[in-house]
């Protein structure tokens, strides 16, 4: 692709194609289905955050009249799949909430009252609820199989330290032997959740003929496929799963929770089956974001040039070793920084909470925030503003990353350079007052995204794509394949395909779907475009190559003739047949994205209490196709970073059980939270891309943690260094320091 | 358990039906009358997805039984706008990409025609407050209150 490209569609704010659909009630999400002659499912969950199942007794259920079918993990066909000790416990619970058995009642609360009819026997045993008791030498231990990965001798006793990572470039010797000042310190981080605001839920039907249909909200309908028909042991091409509109995600949506359980409940009871998760359930049994304890040290010289940085990471998975996202942590941890020296160490524990899911940039908020509260802090020592030490020591084209490849080009300069002259940084703060800058990194992802455009006889196109729209991706889509056939936008529709529909894609996930699913597009409509050329070839009875595609028509280019996609798709019949292109990508070349962040936030010192006074997000697009949902992802993701920074937690007692499963007490951030936060859309085209676009959904909740984090401390005088910064945990930090 | 009748009258339209006297009124609304435009984010009345309006009353139709609502008028997002034609906050809705996933938007938008029924010109502040009980964890507000004052200022010039 050229630098700077004439685009016609591309950079416009169309009105999204599914949006009538979401503004009236008509768009149907994972709870709207209903079928004929459907029943209700309901999950019995563990009260105990770590007890044994001594035994299961479910006959006084089976026998209630309303009750259709009850299953417990025995019920899965194929009890060695993958996380199927997450869907139904076997022989122990690890989280209170733990699924363990389930009915299907003729109502939502026949089936909930026949929940309290199943006689669950447990063994309670003492609950693992932190990093720092889970690595204790007294610990009571989780799994009595897990021996530690990634040690340099394989350990001779379980623990519950499921994984080490190590990554390092240069020499850390070296480096902070060349420092003038150094700059260390610990942050601390809670357990926090997605928050999206539709619960997980399904409609299923098993049919006697051993083929199924699952309707649920979900970010990857090809993965709910693939892991149900394993633990259910049917054939792919018997499961058919369509994704119904999503009700945000935010790697929450990843996970496989219901659908396995549900399907087998329509099978014993030979009807289909409708679940859905109450806000409690959400809370207890789904998400959450890893707790952390992460240690980072940092040396530089007096002029500002970083010599040398090392982390130590502590990540929580919950019960499940391997489900929280230690090696994006390590790998993101400095990248900002062009430092010669660099190294991390992370460590992965089990804890008795829910196990782990992705959560937007997962696990990069975590470890760059505590980069970036130390590179504020060093900037404090040095005398030199925060912006110019970043610029100083910034990653740019050809930066070696500790994780592998060396950086091609991106927009980090670009940001920090409007953030300094943003008009957010120029304006003057008051008493109690505090400002804060960060930046932010975060891969993208590309991977398998499968499109078929189907053209009519009309001349316009349906596009059949097979990622979710999470936030407003077919008005994207369409936008591209525009441009491509250089027809209007109103001339294509956009549709997510069931997995009958289309080969495999990849989940919405990683930032990956304008990026890659917008490749499988762009390919998709180029393949259109070369069909439409050979019609018309034929028709005058020349070359293809003697073909022009202009605006929507191809043309004649060795003798007179227009004919336009209406013309050709109107005769199609007559000249091969229709028409559909399709692109079916493994789509590489997904380039980061660079945020910078600014934070002002005013503190009361009596309550504690924070106010966001203004907030700006700068962050490179490589090219924003629609800008308004760019803006609006830049948004969406600092308000959950702000919420992350501020206020959200989980909160357990002392027997491990979760105290605020609900949006009353665990409290995301609502409109009068917030002000209005600033965009600023930088792009340094990707070259990878037709049209240079970068992912961009999940970097916006990464810089807010440490910009809230530096804003509250400068208003307070003193270094806040655990989120949230709740009102209670200011107003100690004030009094701890008086 | 003996099921109660019922008569409202639900955009415009007279609706009878049978429910169990635990039923809220969102999951009659839902699961009796297949109006789903009305959605579930919490069941405890701190999401705001399943505002309604009950004889002009902004309220969230998970904390009202079924029972409760004979005689009563009751408004839900299937009913704001004509059949061919979007109202103005619908539209603004749209204009300014206020929306994401879109689950909060029926109950933002019903909480947004209750706001400017009762204060046709709010301040950016009036607004967030009077919103703060809907909550949206996609948009971060921004584009969601520019869409209020901008519908609210189209809805004072044709009034």
């Amino acid at each position: 692709m050229s630098e700077a490209q004439d685009f016609k569609y591309i950079g416009q704010r169309t009105i999204r194609p599914d949006g009538h659909d979401k503004v009236t009630g008509r768009a149907n999400y994972a709870a709207d289905l209903t079928l004929p002659g459907m029943i209700w499912g309901k999950i019995l969950r563990s009260p105990h955050a770590h007890a044994v199942i001594n035994s299961i007794d479910t006959s006084k259920a089976e026998e209630d009249p309303e009750v259709f079918a009850v299953m417990t993990h025995a019920d899965i066909p194929n009890q060695t799949a993958s996380g199927v000790q997450n869907i139904l416990a076997k022989d122990k619970v690890f989280y209170h909430g733990h699924a363990v058995a389930a009915v299907a009642a003729v109502t939502e609360s026949a089936a909930e009252r026949a929940l309290g009819l199943i006689e669950v026997d447990y063994k309670i045993l003492k609950p693992v609820m932190s990093i720092d008791e889970a690595i204790s030498n007294d610990s009571p231990l989780l799994h009595d199989d897990l021996f530690t990965k990634g040690m340099a001798e394989d350990p001779a006793v379980p623990s519950n330290i499921s994984s080490r990572n190590e990554l390092s470039k240069g020499d850390l010797e070296v480096g902070f032997a060349e420092a003038e000042v150094i700059v260390e310190r610990e942050f601390r981080t809670a357990t926090v959740h997605q928050g999206y605001i539709e619960p997980h839920a399904c409609t299923v039907r098993y049919d006697e003929d051993g083929q199924s249909m699952i309707w649920c909200s979900t970010q990857g309908h090809f993965a709910v496929r693939a892991t149900t028909a394993s633990m259910l042991g049917i054939e792919q091409t018997n499961l058919n799963v369509i994704a119904s509109e999503i009700g945000g995600g935010f790697g929450g949506k990843l996970p496989i929770y219901l659908e396995p359980v549900a399907l087998v409940l329509s099978k014993k009871s030979g009807r289909p089956i409708k679940m859905q998760m109450d806000r409690n359930e959400v809370f207890m049994a789904s998400g959450p974001g890893s707790a952390t304890r992460n240690w980072v040290k940092i040396g530089a010289k007096k002029d500002g040039t970083i010599t040398a940085m090392k982390a130590k990471l502590c990540y929580e998975a919950g019960w499940a070793p391997g489900s929280s996202p230690l090696g994006p942590a390590c790998m993101t941890v400095f990248t900002p920084y062009d430092v010669d020296h660099q190294y991390v160490e992370g460590y992965e524990v089990v804890v008795n909470k829910a196990r782990c899911a992705a959560y937007r940039a997962p696990g990069a908020p975590q470890s760059e925030y505590a980069c970036e509260m130390v590179i504020n802090e060093l900037a404090d020592e040095l005398g030199i503003d925060p912006i110019d030490l970043r610029l100083k020591n910034v990653a740019k084209e050809g930066t070696q990353t500790m994780y592998g490849p060396k950086l091609k080009a991106v927009g980090l300069v670009e940001c920090l350079e409007a953030a300094k002259s943003s008009e957010q940084y120029k304006t003057a703060l008051k008493d109690n007052q505090g400002r804060g800058v960060a930046s932010g990194f975060w891969f993208n992802v590309g991977g398998e995204s499968s499109v078929v455009i189907n053209m009519n006889e009309d001349g316009t196109g349906t596009i059949v794509e097979g990622s979710p729209d999470i936030g407003g991706s077919r008005a994207s889509m369409q936008m591209m394949a525009a441009e491509e056939l250089q027809m209007p936008v109103e001339a294509f529709s956009a549709i997510i395909g069931d997995t009958q529909n289309l080969p495999y894609s990849n989940p919405t996930g990683g930032s990956r779907t304008t990026f890659a699913t917008g490749m499988a597009v762009v390919e998709a409509a180029a393949d259109v475009v070369s069909q439409l050329k050979e019609r018309a070839a034929a028709t005058w009875n020349v070359v293809p190559e003697h073909v022009d595609w202009k605006n929507g028509a191809a043309i004649n280019t060795k003798g007179e003739g227009v004919l336009t996609a209406a013309e050709i798709c109107g005769s199609a019949a007559k000249t091969g047949g229709h028409i559909s292109g399709r692109g079916n990508i493994s789509a590489r070349g997904a380039s980061p994205s660079f945020a910078v962040h600014l934070a002002d936030i005013e503190v009361d010192p009596d309550t504690g209490k924070t106010t966001v006074l203004r907030y700006t997000a700068i962050q490179d697009a490589g090219k924003a196709i629609h800008p308004s949902y760019v803006e609006g992802q830049y948004q969406g993701g600092s308000a959950q970073g702000i919420g992350w920074a501020l206020n959200e937690e989980y909160v357990y007692n002392e027997d491990g059980r979760l105290e605020n499963p609900g949006f009353l007490d665990y409290r995301i951030p609502l409109a009068s939270d917030l002000p209005m936060i600033d965009t600023i859309i930088v792009e340094v085209p990707n070259s990878f891309h037709p049209f240079g676009v970068r992912g961009i959904g999940e970097t916006g909740i990464i810089p807010p943690l440490a910009a809230c984090g530096t804003a509250v401390s400068k208003a307070i005088g003193i270094r806040m260094s655990e989120l949230p910064m709740s009102p209670p945990k200011i107003l100690k930090a004030i009094h701890d320091a008086s | 358990m003996a099921k109660t009748h019922v008569t409202t009258t639900i955009n415009g339209d007279l609706k009878e039906f049978l429910c169990e006297p635990g039923d809220t009124l969102l999951q009659v609304l839902r699961d009796e009358l297949g109006l789903t435009g009305t959605k579930e984010g919490c069941g405890s009345g701190d999401c705001g997805a399943c505002s309604v309006l009950i004889n002009d009353r902004l309220v969230c139709s998970c904390l009202v039984l079924g029972v409760e609502t004979n005689g009563d008028v009751i408004e839900t997002v299937e009913g704001i706008g004509d059949s061919d034609k979007l109202h103005v906050i619908q539209e603004k809705f749209l204009e300014h990409a206020a929306l994401q996933c879109g689950i909060c938007t029926p109950g933002l938008v019903v909480s947004t025609k209750a706001l400017l029924e009762e204060n046709p010109n709010p301040t950016e502040e009036e607004a967030r407050y009077y919103l703060a009980g809907n909550l949206c964890r996609c948009t971060g507000y921004d584009k969601i209150i520019k869409a209020v004052l901008d519908a609210a200022e189209t809805m004072r010039e044709s009034a």
